[in-house]
């Protein structure tokens, strides 16, 4: 058995699917900025996967590279955004963070 | 103008200066107010006399000068219509300017001790300024309208007068009463004015009577009468005016009433110048009267004249009897003039003028007396003015009591006398009217000497009561002093004019005298021959054509007075001197008997009086309260007024105020449909769609949890179902 694009796309949404529901069960913030990336690497991987096996060539790398980058902006933003929520609600706990409701 | 019209109108502002002088200089004046009214007053006297003086010895033809007052341009069908205004002097008018200002000027000088210490004594100086000016008014003017205006300011300062003590009950209603009968007699003559000006579009005397003269038009007609008719309709209404002014039954009421006033300003208003302001209108439309009207005229004189004397024969009151006898010599000018004795009207007028205003300040020479008397003995409860608390007053007050005693023999027509020649000559007068016109006419000289009877008898009543027999209240009497000289110097001033000599050199012969023969000469009358009094038609002397014009226009604008009389009036002026000797010799009778009369009842046999009294019960308590006519017209016109105004206070509270309670109520229960409606339907309405939208937005609210990772779980359901869709579409 030969190790196809197939099998990439399986482990791309392998993590997107471990990612969505760190994303939505976590009881800690961070935890769900990890289930972000685990997304973005999901999506990663399968930029990679049709750079090997499909048309896109070094189009898919790049557009890796710029996720990866784009991640690291992005989690320096989440963190800041978290280090804010724990000030103001001495919480991490998304389930307590509820004031978007009013 | 002539140098006299320029005097008058300087006397008509003289006593006006002297009330505007006063009356905003209250304050600073207070008991000196006398000291500005009289000299200016005096002023006004002087030239008085000196236009009377120069109007009756040099001047015989009528001044008159007149100024365009109010323009109505060119009215269409009648063409220039102006009213013009002036002053016209005559005999008549000098001799009253003297009468008015001399009276004034003694009135003003009594009242100076007679009111010393009033709280409102500048401002009774204030109104007797505009009394006189008022009535000055009335004297000059040449026109009816002006005449008019002064009429009701003497009315309205009539008014302020009697009302001078307002804070009592009785001058406050007495003033009330006196304007508003006055107000009645009014309208008649303000109607009668409007139907002469209507017509002749001139309230001008000479020139209505001139109107007249040329013939009536045919369009001069009141309610369909014929113009002959209208003409007497006009003479009556405007005589109406002199009904009220001159206290004439039926309106005579508000005279004795408004003796509630200062006893000086009765002397000057309501005995000597107002009241004979009737007269003197009487005597300025004499020459428009018609034969009816005449008539008229003569029989309320008569019946005014007696009313008033048999009602002053009882009353105790030493002013109402005053007030009752000045009616009742007011009735005998007017019946004067009515029966065509204008000159003996006249001559009345101004004789009444001088010893009535003499006995009524004698009277308030012992009021005031009586007064201060009882004030020192702080009696506040006896009547000052009740006669039978007097008695020998001429023993204490000599000078009151002869003045008034010489007054009250002109009065009862004692020869040599003033009262005796005026009076005598009425009574010719009426006598030879009642034989020429016959019919109820026939009455009028018996009343005539009848009154002259009744008065002598309670004039003299009044002397014996309050100046002779013995003091009723010893102690009064005792306290009683003479009064002042500024009081006494009028009396005797005017009781000086109550003798023969001003108005003719012999005693007993008045019509040749110079007042009569010349200075108050009958004018013509102009009215169309057939309206002239019936008996001149029979005479057969109606071939005489009508009286040539009575006023010749000269090329000046002066009237010439020399006239024609018409010719009833001839016939009336032969038959009066062919019954004057008799007349005389009847008067002097009856003066006698009224005097013997009175001597016997209250000096002689004093128990008498109440014996009669008794004997005649109703007959004395009908004069004893006038005839009754205040509770008659209580009862007929106030009471049916009253009643009305209280119909018309039940429409009002029940109808009016009931439709507008009932459209309230109306209001009230549609309003509470109305409201029910609103809160129920209308609100209701929008409360279930509020509530809907409510429970929508519950539902939708429970999804808004305000977590993320709800808002995240949600998505991701979306996108499985998006996926779920493209992947069943695939298939």
């Amino acid at each position: 058995m030969t190790i196809g694009l197939n099998h990439f796309l399986f482990i791309g949404a392998v993590l997107f699917v471990l990612g969505i529901f760190s994303m939505l069960y976590r009881r800690n913030v961070i935890a769900v900025l990890m289930g972000v990336e685990l997304i973005l690497n999901a999506a990663n991987i399968n930029f990679i996967a049709f750079s090997r096996y499909g048309g896109v060539n070094i189009s898919g790398q790049m557009a890796a590279i710029f996720v990866i980058v784009v991640a690291a902006g992005e989690a320096a933003v989440a963190l800041a955004i978290v280090l804010n929520i724990y000030k103001n609600f001495k919480s991490v706990n998304p389930a307590e963070v509820d004031t978007l409701r009013d | 103008m002539h140098q006299l019209i320029t005097f008058s109108l300087i006397i008509l502002g003289l006593p006006m200066l002297s009330f505007l002088i006063i009356i905003f200089n209250q304050k600073r004046l207070q008991q000196k107010a006398h000291l500005v009214g009289l000299p200016i007053i005096g002023t006004a006297l002087a030239l008085a006399i000196y236009i009377c003086y120069s109007k009756l010895s040099g001047i015989h033809e009528t001044l008159n000068w007149s100024t365009k007052w109010i323009s109505f341009g060119n009215v269409p069908g009648v063409g220039e219509w102006n009213i013009t205004t002036g002053i016209m002097i005559d005999n008549l008018t000098s001799i009253m300017l003297v009468v008015v200002t001399l009276i004034s000027f003694l009135v003003h000088l009594f009242s100076s001790k007679y009111m010393e210490g009033d709280i409102r004594y500048s401002r009774y100086f204030a109104y007797l300024g505009i009394f006189t000016f008022s009535m000055l008014g009335i004297v000059i003017g040449n026109n009816l309208f002006a005449l008019y205006i002064f009429w009701e300011l003497v009315g309205f300062s009539s008014y302020s007068l009697i009302s001078h003590w307002y804070e009592k009950p009785g001058p406050q209603l007495a003033s009330k009463k006196a304007f508003i009968v006055n107000r009645v007699g009014d309208v008649g003559m303000w109607t009668g004015l409007m139907l002469v000006f209507g017509t002749f579009h001139t309230f001008n005397f000479s020139d209505i009577f001139a109107a007249i003269h040329s013939g009536l038009p045919t369009n001069f007609s009141l309610l369909g009468l014929s113009p002959e008719a209208t003409l007497t309709a006009a003479g009556v209404l405007i005589f109406c005016g002199a009904v009220g002014k001159s206290a004439q039954f039926p309106l005579h009421v508000w005279l004795p009433d408004a003796m509630e006033g200062p006893t000086p300003v009765s002397a000057l208003i309501h005995a000597a110048t107002m009241v004979a302001a009737g007269v003197y209108l009487v005597c300025r439309i004499f020459p428009m009267l018609t034969g009816d009207a005449m008539l008229v005229i003569a029989l309320v004189g008569g019946l005014t004249s007696f009313i008033a004397a048999t009602t002053a024969l009882t009353q105790n009151d030493i002013k109402r009897v005053l007030a009752y006898s000045t009616v009742s010599q007011l009735g005998y000018m007017i019946m004067a003039l009515g029966v065509g004795a204008f000159s003996a009207g006249f001559f009345h007028l101004t004789t009444h003028a001088m010893f009535k205003a003499c006995l009524f300040l004698g009277s308030g020479s012992v009021i005031h007396a009586m007064h201060h008397s009882l004030h020192h003995l702080h009696d506040h409860h006896t009547d000052p003015q009740d006669m039978r608390n007097m008695g020998g007053l001429l023993k204490k007050m000599p000078i009151t009591g002869y003045t008034f005693i010489i007054a009250t023999l002109a009065i009862s027509g004692i020869p040599l006398m003033s009262g005796f020649m005026s009076k005598d000559e009425i009574l010719a007068g009426a006598t030879a009217y009642s034989s020429l016109q016959g019919g109820i006419a026939t009455l009028l000289p018996w009343v005539g000497f009848g009154v002259a009877m009744m008065t002598a008898f309670y004039m003299w009543r009044q002397v014996f009561m309050t100046f002779f027999g013995k003091p009723k209240m010893p102690e009064v009497y005792a306290h009683i002093h003479e009064s002042p000289k500024a009081m006494v110097v009028p009396l005797i001033i005017l009781a000086g004019l109550s003798f023969w000599v001003w108005y003719g050199a012999n005693p007993i012969d008045p019509a040749n005298g110079w007042f009569m023969k010349s200075w108050a000469e009958t004018p013509a009358q102009i009215v169309p021959h057939n309206t002239a009094p019936a008996f001149a038609m029979h005479e057969g002397s109606s071939a005489k054509e009508v009286a040539g014009p009575a006023h010749e226009m000269s090329e000046h604008g002066k009237v010439a007075e020399k006239v024609e009389l018409m010719p009833h009036q001839e016939m009336l002026e032969h038959k009066t001197h062919e019954v004057a000797g008799m007349g005389m010799i009847i008067s002097i009778l009856c003066a006698i008997t009224g005097i013997a009369l009175a001597w016997f009842m209250y000096l002689k046999n004093t128990a008498l009086p109440d014996k009669i009294a008794t004997m005649f019960a109703p007959l004395y308590r009908f004069s004893l309260n006038k005839w009754y006519f205040d509770e008659l017209y209580e009862f007929a016109f106030v009471g049916s007024f009253m009643l009305f105004a209280r119909m018309c206070s039940w429409f009002d509270t029940n109808i009016v105020d009931g439709a507008v309670n009932g459209v309230g109520k109306v209001t009230i229960v549609f309003s509470k449909l109305n409201g029910w409606f609103d809160k129920y339907i209308v609100d209701g309405l929008v409360n279930l769609t509020a509530g809907i939208t409510q429970l929508i937005g519950s539902m939708f609210r429970s999804v808004q949890t305000g977590k993320i990772q709800t808002y995240l779980a949600w998505t991701m359901a979306g996108v499985v179902v998006v996926f779920a869709v493209l992947a069943l579409k695939m298939l």
